[in-house]
C-alpha cells in the first residue's frame, strides 16, 4: 500500500514540478513537497529510509547553505550520489521536495547519501521524520529575533529537536559555548571541531555579542582566545565548564594571495575562500562526513575546487567594474562582510540593501549591534543605501559619522556606479534581496558582454 | 557642559540593538559641542549613581534578567534615590519590567527592583511588531518595534504614549510605557532614540536641566534622515491582525 502511495506522490510532485518549470523556468523548491505530503503524509520517513549510506542534517544560524553544498560537493567528488535541498529550501516541504524529485518514477530512490539543510525552527518537525545519522550544528548567533525569539528559546528549540533523535551523532563547533552547552544538556554522542589559533581580525567582532555567562552556574566565562561573536576558547572559573579539546581542528592558517591556506586533520588545503569563517565551514563539512564514515580520500582536491559563494554570493563584471555581491542577514554575518571590506585596500563603492520583508525579519534593530566604525578605514569612496529600510541603515551610519545616500533603484545605481565609480563595488544585501540582486547582476553582466561582442564584430 | 551616561550591564542586557540609544545620546550631545562620558557597568561592578546624568537599562532574555536582578538588587536603594531625585533613566523592555515589583512568568516569579509600583504578567502569545505612539510631548509620532511576552500594568502612573498601532503595555489599556519624574520605561526597541530624535532631545534636556538647574536650549540639528526613517514606520504600520481578532471576540 505504502509503495503505491509513494509512487503516486512522487509522480504528482514531479508533474507539478514540470509545470512550475515550464512556467517559471526553474525547479519548484517547496510546492512539489507540499503536493507529495498531501498525497502521502508519511512520505519523508519512507524516502529517507531508502538512503543507503547516511543522512547528514545541517542546522545552525550561519553557514548552513555553504557547509551543506560543500558536503554535497565532496561526496560527488568521491563518486557518490547524494540528495540535497538547494536554494535554502530548508523547511519541511523543501526537504520533501528534494527527496521526491530525486526519486525515479516508480517511487524508488537510489542514492548513497543525503545532505539536508534544516531551518532551526523546523528542526523539531523534520528530525523525527528524517532520522539523520549526523546532525551538524554550525553555530548559534542572534538572528531575526522577531521570528526566532531570544537565544534561549532558539537553543530550546534545537534541544527539543535533538531529543527526538537521541541516537544521532551530533557534530558541533565547540568554540561556540552555546552549541557546546546545548550538546552537554542533550547528552548524546557528540563530535567537536574548533580552531586553536588566532585567525579572525579585530574588525570581525560585532558591537554587541551574546552574554557569555555559564549556563550551569551563572558565572561569567573567561576567554583566553576570542575569534568573533561569542566564539573562542572559554572556561568557567566557578564550575569547571570549559571548551573541550576539539576532535578536529584547522591549523597553520595563512592568507596568501587572497586565499586561505590551512590544514585539516593533516591534510593541507589551498582553499578558494577569502573570508576566514569559511575555514570553520570547511572544518564542519569534514567533521560531519567523518562522523558518518563517509569517504574523504579526495578531500583536498574537492575543497580546492569548491566555490564558497554557492551561486548566491558571486563576483560580477559590469561595464568593466568588479561587483561583489554578499549576503548579510544578521549582525555576525554583516560584521564579517565589514571585515572583508576593511581588508581590501583598494578604493571602493559600497551599497547596502536592507529589506524588512517576512524572510528578513520585520525588525532591523540588529543593524545597531554591528560595528560600522571599521568602515571608515575601508577606503570607501561612496556609500549608498537601498531597500525598504534604506533610511534605517543610512541613519545607523550617520551615527558613526559615515555619510551615505539613500536611493530607491538598485539597478540604476549599479549602472551609474559601474561607469562612474571606483570600479570596485561591494553590494551587501539581506536575504529577500539576494536572489533578485543575483539575477539582476547576471543580466547586467550579460548585457555588457553582448555589447562588447557587438563592438568586436564591427 | 558635560553629561555622564551610564550603560548598565551591556554584557547581559543588550538585545535588539538597545546600545544604539547610547550612541544616539552621545552623538547628539557631541554634535552640539557638549562633552559626554559613557560608562559601562558590567555585572558585578559597584555603581555609584552620584555623578551620573543619564542611565540606560536595556533588555535581556528572561534568564539574563534573573541574573541581572541578582546584581542590581544590591543597588536598588541607590537607584531608587537617583530616580526620586530626578535622575534620568531610560529603561527598555526587560529593563522596564525590572523596575516594577515582579514579573510573573509561566514557571517562576522574577522579583523586580520595586522602584515603580507596577507589575508584569506573562502570557503565551508574544506581542510582536512595529508600534506607533502618539504623545502630546512630541510633534512626530514615536515609532519602534516591540517584542514581549510580558503584559505590564502601570496602575495610576501615566503612560509614555497612546498606542496608535501595535500593542503597548498590554492588549487592553491602549497605553505604552511609563513616564514618571525623569524615568522613561518602554517596550520600544528599534532602537528607540535614533528614529525618535525628539525623545532623545527630551531626555537630554531633562538631564541638562537637572544638572545645571536651568533650562538649556538645545541647538537644532538636521534630522532629515531620522524623520524619513520615522515616517517610513509610521506610514507603513497597519493595525495588528491579532488586535482586530480581540475586538471581534469582544
Amino acid at each position: 500500500m505504502a509503495g503505491f502511495q509513494i509512487k503516486l506522490a512522487v509522480i504528482c510532485a514531479k508533474t507539478v514540478n514540470l509545470i512550475i518549470r515550464k512556467l517559471f523556468r526553474r525547479n519548484g523548491s517547496v510546492f512539489p513537497g507540499y503536493i507529495a505530503r498531501l498525497i502521502f503524509p508519511d512520505i519523508l520517513p519512507h524516502m529517507a529510509g531508502m538512503v543507503r549510506g547516511g543522512i547528514i542534517a545541517v542546522t545552525g544560524t550561519n553557514g548552513k547553505t555553504t557547509v551543506n553544498s560543500l558536503i554535497y560537493h565532496i561526496l560527488k567528488f568521491e563518486g557518490k550520489t547524494a540528495v540535497i535541498n538547494g536554494n535554502g529550501a530548508n523547511m519541511l516541504n523543501g526537504v520533501i521536495s528534494a527527496f521526491v524529485l530525486a526519486a525515479d518514477n516508480t517511487g524508488a530512490l537510489s542514492t548513497d547519501y543525503a545532505c539536508i539543510e534544516v531551518d532551526e525552527f523546523a528542526a523539531a518537525q523534520i528530525f523525527p521524520l528524517l532520522r539523520p545519522d549526523c546532525v551538524l550544528l554550525t553555530n548559534i548567533f542572534r538572528d531575526q529575533m522577531d521570528r526566532y525569539g531570544e537565544m534561549d528559546s532558539v537553543c530550546g528549540k534545537i534541544r527539543l529537536a535533538l531529543s527526538m533523535v537521541p541516537k544521532t551523532r551530533l557534530t558541533i563547533n565547540c568554540d561556540d559555548f552555546l552549541s557546546f552547552t546545548l550538546a552537554r544538556q542533550w547528552g548524546g554522542m557528540t563530535a567537536t571541531y574548533g580552531i586553536n589559533e588566532k585567525v579572525f581580525d579585530l574588525f570581525s567582532s560585532p558591537e554587541a555579542t551574546e552574554s557569555t555567562f555559564c549556563y550551569f552556574c551563572g558565572e561569567k566565562l573567561e576567554f583566553t582566545l576570542s575569534h568573533y561573536g561569542q566564539l573562542g576558547v572559554y572556561s568557567c572559573p566557578s564550575c569547571g565548564f570549559r571548551r573541550p579539546e576539539p576532535d578536529d581542528t584547522a591549523s597553520d592558517v595563512r592568507l596568501k594571495d587572497g586565499r586561505y591556506l590551512f590544514k585539516v586533520d593533516g591534510i593541507s588545503v589551498i582553499s578558494r575562500a577569502d573570508e576566514p569563517y569559511n575555514i570553520y565551514n570547511t572544518l564542519a563539512a569534514y567533521a560531519a562526513l567523518k562522523s558518518i564514515g563517509a569517504p574523504v580520500h579526495d578531500f583536498q582536491k574537492a575543497v580546492e575546487a569548491f566555490e564558497y559563494g554557492n551561486r548566491r554570493e558571486e563576483i560580477f563584471r559590469i561595464n568593466g567594474a568588479r561587483v561583489r555581491l554578499c549576503l548579510a542577514k544578521n549582525p555576525v554575518g554583516l560584521q564579517q562582510k565589514i571585515s572583508l571590506m576593511a581588508g581590501d585596500n583598494a578604493p571602493k563603492d559600497i551599497v547596502f540593501q536592507i529589506n524588512d520583508r517576512a524572510q528578513d525579519g520585520r525588525d532591523v534593530s540588529w543593524l545597531w549591534d554591528v560595528n560600522f566604525g571599521y568602515l571608515k578605514k575601508s577606503g570607501a569612496a561612496a556609500v549608498f543605501t537601498t531597500g525598504t529600510r534604506r533610511f534605517d541603515i543610512a541613519l545607523r551610519m550617520k551615527y558613526e559619522d559615515i555619510s551615505s545616500r539613500p536611493v530607491r533603484n538598485l539597478r540604476k545605481l549599479l549602472m551609474h556606479l559601474s561607469m562612474n565609480g571606483t570600479g570596485n563595488i561591494y553590494v551587501i544585501v539581506n536575504y529577500s534581496g539576494l536572489y533578485v540582486a543575483n539575477r539582476m547582476l547576471h543580466k547586467l553582466q550579460k548585457k555588457g558582454n553582448a555589447r562588447k561582442g557587438q563592438f568586436k564584430k564591427k | 557642559m558635560k553629561l555622564t551616561i551610564a550603560h548598565l550591564y551591556p554584557d547581559m542586557l543588550n538585545l535588539y540593538g538597545d546600545g544604539g540609544n547610547i550612541r544616539c545620546l552621545q552623538k547628539r550631545l557631541e554634535w552640539r559641542g557638549i562633552e559626554t562620558e559613557v560608562r559601562a557597568f558590567l555585572s558585578g561592578d559597584k555603581i555609584d549613581f552620584e555623578g551620573l546624568d543619564i542611565v540606560l537599562l536595556g533588555g535581556g532574555s528572561d534568564r539574563e534578567q534573573r541574573i541581572v536582578c541578582k546584581y542590581l538588587k544590591k543597588e536598588a536603594q541607590s537607584l531608587k534615590d537617583y530616580v526620586e531625585r530626578g535622575g534620568v533613566l531610560l529603561a527598555i523592555c526587560g529593563g522596564y519590567q525590572l523596575l516594577g515589583n515582579y514579573y510573573r512568568t509561566d514557571r517562576t516569579l522574577i522579583e523586580g527592583l520595586g522602584i515603580l509600583d507596577i507589575s508584569t504578567e506573562w502570557a503565551p502569545e508574544r506581542l510582536t511588531g512595529n508600534i506607533v505612539l502618539k504623545t502630546p510631548l512630541f510633534k512626530n509620532p514615536v515609532v519602534g518595534f516591540e517584542n514581549h511576552g510580558g503584559r505590564t500594568f502601570i496602575g495610576n502612573y501615566s503612560p509614555f504614549g497612546k498606542v496608535v498601532r501595535g500593542y503597548g503595555n498590554n492588549e487592553t489599556s491602549k497605553g505604552e510605557g511609563i513616564l514618571y519624574k525623569n524615568v522613561l520605561g518602554t517596550y520600544l526597541h528599534g532602537p528607540l532614540l535614533p528614529k525618535n530624535p525628539e525623545v532623545c532631545d527630551f531626555l537630554l534636556a531633562r538631564a541638562l536641566k537637572r544638572k545645571y538647574g536651568k533650562d538649556i536650549a538645545l541647538q537644532r540639528l538636521s534630522d532629515r534622515l531620522e524623520h524619513e526613517a520615522n515616517c517610513h514606520i509610521a506610514r507603513r504600520t497597519r493595525p495588528c491582525a491579532v488586535r482586530q481578532k480581540h475586538l471581534c471576540l469582544v
